[in-house]
Protein backbone atom coordinates (compact mmCIF):
# COMPACT_ATOMS: atom_id res chain seq x y z
CA UNK A 1 0.00 0.00 0.00
CA UNK A 2 1.66 3.21 -1.20
CA UNK A 3 1.11 6.16 1.37
CA UNK A 4 1.35 9.51 0.30
CA UNK A 5 4.00 11.68 1.34
CA UNK A 6 2.02 13.51 2.95
CA UNK A 7 0.26 10.85 4.93
CA UNK A 8 3.48 10.70 6.60
CA UNK A 9 3.33 13.95 8.31
CA UNK A 10 1.98 14.35 11.42
CA UNK A 11 -0.93 17.76 11.56
CA UNK A 12 0.77 21.34 11.37
CA UNK A 13 -1.38 22.80 14.43
CA UNK A 14 -1.28 19.75 16.47
CA UNK A 15 2.80 19.92 16.22
CA UNK A 16 2.74 23.94 16.28
CA UNK A 17 0.22 23.57 20.01
CA UNK A 18 3.01 21.40 21.73
CA UNK A 19 5.34 23.29 20.55
CA UNK A 20 4.01 26.53 22.02
CA UNK A 21 2.71 24.83 25.18
CA UNK A 22 6.64 23.78 26.14
CA UNK A 23 7.93 26.83 25.15
CA UNK A 24 7.86 29.87 27.63
CA UNK A 25 5.29 32.22 26.23
CA UNK A 26 5.70 34.73 23.44
CA UNK A 27 8.03 32.96 21.90
CA UNK A 28 8.51 32.72 18.09
CA UNK A 29 8.85 30.02 16.37
CA UNK A 30 9.60 30.15 13.06
CA UNK A 31 7.88 27.99 10.38
CA UNK A 32 11.10 26.38 9.05
CA UNK A 33 11.62 25.82 13.01
CA UNK A 34 8.31 24.30 13.01
CA UNK A 35 8.18 22.21 10.10
CA UNK A 36 11.75 21.18 10.94
CA UNK A 37 10.11 19.98 14.10
CA UNK A 38 7.41 18.08 12.33
CA UNK A 39 9.60 16.21 10.41
CA UNK A 40 12.03 15.39 13.32
CA UNK A 41 8.66 13.68 14.68
CA UNK A 42 7.96 11.71 12.13
CA UNK A 43 11.50 10.42 12.23
CA UNK A 44 11.54 9.87 15.49
CA UNK A 45 8.07 7.56 14.81
CA UNK A 46 9.94 5.85 12.67
CA UNK A 47 12.94 5.47 14.95
CA UNK A 48 10.86 4.36 17.65
CA UNK A 49 8.82 1.51 15.75
CA UNK A 50 12.37 -0.06 14.46
CA UNK A 51 13.56 0.11 17.70
CA UNK A 52 11.00 -1.92 19.28
CA UNK A 53 10.16 -4.21 16.51
CA UNK A 54 13.80 -5.54 17.44
CA UNK A 55 12.47 -6.07 20.75
CA UNK A 56 9.70 -7.86 19.67
CA UNK A 57 11.22 -9.84 17.35
CA UNK A 58 13.77 -10.72 19.95
CA UNK A 59 10.69 -12.39 21.90
CA UNK A 60 9.53 -14.10 19.29
CA UNK A 61 6.33 -12.08 18.46
CA UNK A 62 4.77 -10.43 15.43
CA UNK A 63 2.89 -8.02 17.31
CA UNK A 64 4.71 -4.56 18.51
CA UNK A 65 3.31 -4.60 22.16
CA UNK A 66 3.61 -1.85 25.14
CA UNK A 67 7.00 -3.26 26.53
CA UNK A 68 8.18 -3.14 23.14
CA UNK A 69 8.05 0.43 22.78
CA UNK A 70 9.08 1.60 26.46
CA UNK A 71 12.22 -1.17 26.01
CA UNK A 72 12.86 0.62 22.72
CA UNK A 73 12.46 4.55 24.68
CA UNK A 74 15.29 3.39 26.99
CA UNK A 75 17.31 1.80 23.98
CA UNK A 76 17.17 5.22 22.39
CA UNK A 77 18.23 7.23 25.14
CA UNK A 78 15.14 8.70 25.74
CA UNK A 79 14.56 7.12 29.62
CA UNK A 80 12.75 10.05 31.07
CA UNK A 81 9.66 8.89 29.10
CA UNK A 82 9.65 5.62 30.84
CA UNK A 83 7.67 7.05 33.74
CA UNK A 84 5.06 9.56 32.25
CA UNK A 85 4.48 6.78 29.52
CA UNK A 86 3.58 4.28 32.03
CA UNK A 87 1.25 6.20 33.77
CA UNK A 88 -0.56 7.64 30.92
CA UNK A 89 -0.69 4.18 29.36
CA UNK A 90 -2.66 3.42 32.73
CA UNK A 91 -5.42 6.24 32.32
CA UNK A 92 -5.51 5.09 28.40
CA UNK A 93 -6.03 1.26 29.61
CA UNK A 94 -8.93 2.27 32.00
CA UNK A 95 -10.42 4.44 29.11
CA UNK A 96 -10.03 1.88 26.62
CA UNK A 97 -11.76 -0.60 29.43
CA UNK A 98 -14.48 1.84 30.28
CA UNK A 99 -15.20 2.30 26.20
CA UNK A 100 -15.90 -1.41 25.73
CA UNK A 101 -17.50 -2.10 29.21
CA UNK A 102 -20.17 0.85 28.00
CA UNK A 103 -20.54 -0.87 24.27
CA UNK A 104 -21.62 -3.71 26.18
CA UNK A 105 -24.11 -2.83 28.14
CA UNK A 106 -24.99 -0.94 24.98
CA UNK A 107 -25.22 -4.20 22.55
CA UNK A 108 -27.37 -5.90 25.95
CA UNK A 109 -29.90 -2.98 25.60
CA UNK A 110 -29.91 -3.43 22.06
CA UNK A 111 -30.79 -7.19 22.42
CA UNK A 112 -33.64 -6.39 24.66
CA UNK A 113 -35.21 -3.67 23.10
CA UNK A 114 -35.47 -2.12 20.00
CA UNK A 115 -31.84 -1.92 17.88
CA UNK A 116 -30.77 1.34 19.47
CA UNK A 117 -28.50 2.99 17.35
CA UNK A 118 -27.23 5.48 19.07
CA UNK A 119 -23.16 5.71 18.33
CA UNK A 120 -22.73 9.08 19.59
CA UNK A 121 -20.07 8.21 22.38
CA UNK A 122 -16.43 9.65 21.04
CA UNK A 123 -17.61 9.26 17.22
CA UNK A 124 -16.45 13.28 17.22
CA UNK A 125 -12.61 12.63 17.86
CA UNK A 126 -10.75 11.26 14.81
CA UNK A 127 -7.99 9.61 17.08
CA UNK A 128 -10.93 8.02 18.61
CA UNK A 129 -12.14 6.33 15.80
CA UNK A 130 -10.14 2.93 16.99
CA UNK A 131 -13.71 1.34 17.03
CA UNK A 132 -12.33 -0.89 14.22
CA UNK A 133 -9.52 -1.33 15.69
CA UNK A 134 -10.92 -2.21 19.04
CA UNK A 135 -12.92 -4.72 17.97
CA UNK A 136 -10.05 -7.10 17.80
CA UNK A 137 -7.99 -6.88 20.39
CA UNK A 138 -4.89 -8.23 18.75
CA UNK A 139 -4.29 -7.56 15.02
CA UNK A 140 -3.32 -10.05 13.10
CA UNK A 141 -1.48 -9.31 10.24
CA UNK A 142 -3.58 -7.34 7.97
CA UNK A 143 -1.02 -5.62 5.13
CA UNK B 1 0.39 13.49 35.24
CA UNK B 2 -1.74 12.12 32.58
CA UNK B 3 -3.16 15.76 31.30
CA UNK B 4 -1.37 16.57 28.15
CA UNK B 5 -1.25 19.81 25.92
CA UNK B 6 -4.08 21.87 24.95
CA UNK B 7 -6.67 23.50 27.21
CA UNK B 8 -8.26 19.47 26.45
CA UNK B 9 -7.89 17.52 28.67
CA UNK B 10 -6.94 14.77 25.72
CA UNK B 11 -4.72 12.05 27.07
CA UNK B 12 -2.89 12.34 23.27
CA UNK B 13 -3.29 15.22 20.54
CA UNK B 14 -2.31 13.42 18.00
CA UNK B 15 -4.03 11.43 15.81
CA UNK B 16 -3.77 7.38 16.49
CA UNK B 17 -4.53 7.08 12.89
CA UNK B 18 -1.77 9.28 11.34
CA UNK B 19 0.96 7.63 13.63
CA UNK B 20 -0.34 4.18 12.65
CA UNK B 21 0.06 5.44 9.20
CA UNK B 22 3.68 5.92 9.78
CA UNK B 23 4.78 2.88 11.78
CA UNK B 24 3.08 0.90 9.08
CA UNK B 25 5.35 2.31 6.60
CA UNK B 26 8.06 0.12 8.11
CA UNK B 27 8.40 -3.02 6.06
CA UNK B 28 9.36 -5.31 8.65
CA UNK B 29 6.27 -4.64 11.37
CA UNK B 30 3.42 -7.13 11.31
CA UNK B 31 1.10 -5.42 13.49
CA UNK B 32 0.58 -3.55 16.77
CA UNK B 33 -1.44 -3.78 19.83
CA UNK B 34 -3.41 -0.66 20.96
CA UNK B 35 -1.45 0.64 23.70
CA UNK B 36 2.23 0.44 21.59
CA UNK B 37 0.22 2.39 19.26
CA UNK B 38 -1.35 4.63 22.07
CA UNK B 39 2.60 4.74 23.54
CA UNK B 40 4.25 5.65 20.01
CA UNK B 41 1.53 8.96 19.70
CA UNK B 42 1.81 9.80 23.51
CA UNK B 43 6.24 9.11 23.22
CA UNK B 44 6.02 11.80 20.05
CA UNK B 45 4.57 14.07 21.84
CA UNK B 46 6.87 14.18 25.02
CA UNK B 47 9.78 13.67 21.83
CA UNK B 48 8.64 17.00 20.59
CA UNK B 49 8.53 19.41 23.72
CA UNK B 50 11.65 17.92 24.45
CA UNK B 51 13.40 18.87 21.37
CA UNK B 52 11.67 22.23 21.16
CA UNK B 53 12.81 23.06 25.09
CA UNK B 54 16.49 21.78 24.26
CA UNK B 55 17.04 23.76 21.64
CA UNK B 56 15.44 26.38 22.48
CA UNK B 57 17.77 26.41 25.91
CA UNK B 58 20.84 25.78 24.18
CA UNK B 59 20.52 27.67 20.78
CA UNK B 60 20.80 31.16 19.74
CA UNK B 61 17.51 32.15 18.87
CA UNK B 62 16.78 32.63 22.80
CA UNK B 63 18.81 36.35 22.34
CA UNK B 64 16.04 37.17 20.44
CA UNK B 65 13.20 35.30 21.82
CA UNK B 66 12.41 32.50 19.44
CA UNK B 67 13.33 29.02 18.23
CA UNK B 68 14.80 29.00 15.09
CA UNK B 69 15.91 26.10 12.43
CA UNK B 70 19.47 26.76 13.13
CA UNK B 71 18.84 25.99 16.80
CA UNK B 72 17.63 22.70 15.81
CA UNK B 73 20.07 21.66 13.59
CA UNK B 74 22.87 22.97 16.61
CA UNK B 75 21.20 20.34 18.52
CA UNK B 76 20.88 17.66 16.04
CA UNK B 77 24.32 17.99 15.48
CA UNK B 78 25.64 18.64 19.44
CA UNK B 79 23.52 16.43 21.35
CA UNK B 80 24.12 12.47 21.08
CA UNK B 81 20.91 12.26 21.99
CA UNK B 82 19.12 13.74 18.69
CA UNK B 83 21.72 12.64 16.55
CA UNK B 84 19.70 10.16 14.77
CA UNK B 85 18.25 13.72 13.40
CA UNK B 86 21.18 15.00 11.78
CA UNK B 87 20.54 14.20 8.36
CA UNK B 88 17.35 15.47 7.92
CA UNK B 89 18.26 18.82 9.93
CA UNK B 90 21.85 19.88 8.51
CA UNK B 91 23.30 22.69 8.90
CA UNK B 92 23.17 25.46 6.37
CA UNK B 93 25.41 28.09 5.40
CA UNK B 94 25.33 30.88 2.45
CA UNK B 95 25.77 29.77 -0.43
CA UNK B 96 28.30 32.27 -1.09
CA UNK B 97 30.55 30.16 1.96
CA UNK B 98 29.66 27.13 -0.11
CA UNK B 99 30.90 27.47 -3.47
CA UNK B 100 34.35 29.37 -1.84
CA UNK B 101 34.16 25.97 -0.28
CA UNK B 102 33.96 24.14 -3.42
CA UNK B 103 36.72 26.72 -5.00
CA UNK B 104 39.17 25.56 -2.59
CA UNK B 105 38.57 22.52 -2.84
CA UNK B 106 39.22 22.54 -6.17
CA UNK B 107 42.44 23.72 -5.65
CA UNK B 108 43.55 21.88 -2.97
CA UNK B 109 43.84 19.30 -5.81
CA UNK B 110 41.74 17.26 -8.64
CA UNK B 111 39.40 15.07 -6.82
CA UNK B 112 40.45 11.59 -8.32
CA UNK B 113 38.69 12.04 -11.42
CA UNK B 114 35.07 12.01 -10.49
CA UNK B 115 34.59 15.60 -11.54
CA UNK B 116 30.99 14.73 -12.62
CA UNK B 117 29.06 17.88 -12.95
CA UNK B 118 25.27 17.76 -13.61
CA UNK B 119 24.10 20.84 -13.31
CA UNK B 120 19.66 20.75 -14.15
Amino acid sequence: MAERPEDLNLPNAVITRIIKEALPDGVNISKEARSAISRAASVFVLYATSCANNFAMKGKRKTLNAGDVLSAMEEMEFQQFVAPLKESLEVYRREQKGKKEARKDKDKKADSEEQDKSQEEENEDDDERMEEEEQNDEEEVDN
Amino acid sequence: AARLSGGENRLVSLPLSRIRVIMKSSPEVSSINQDALFLTAKATELFVQYLAVYSYKHGRGKEKGALTYSDLSYTAEECETFQFLADILPKKILASKYLKMLEKEKQDGEVGGDDEEDED
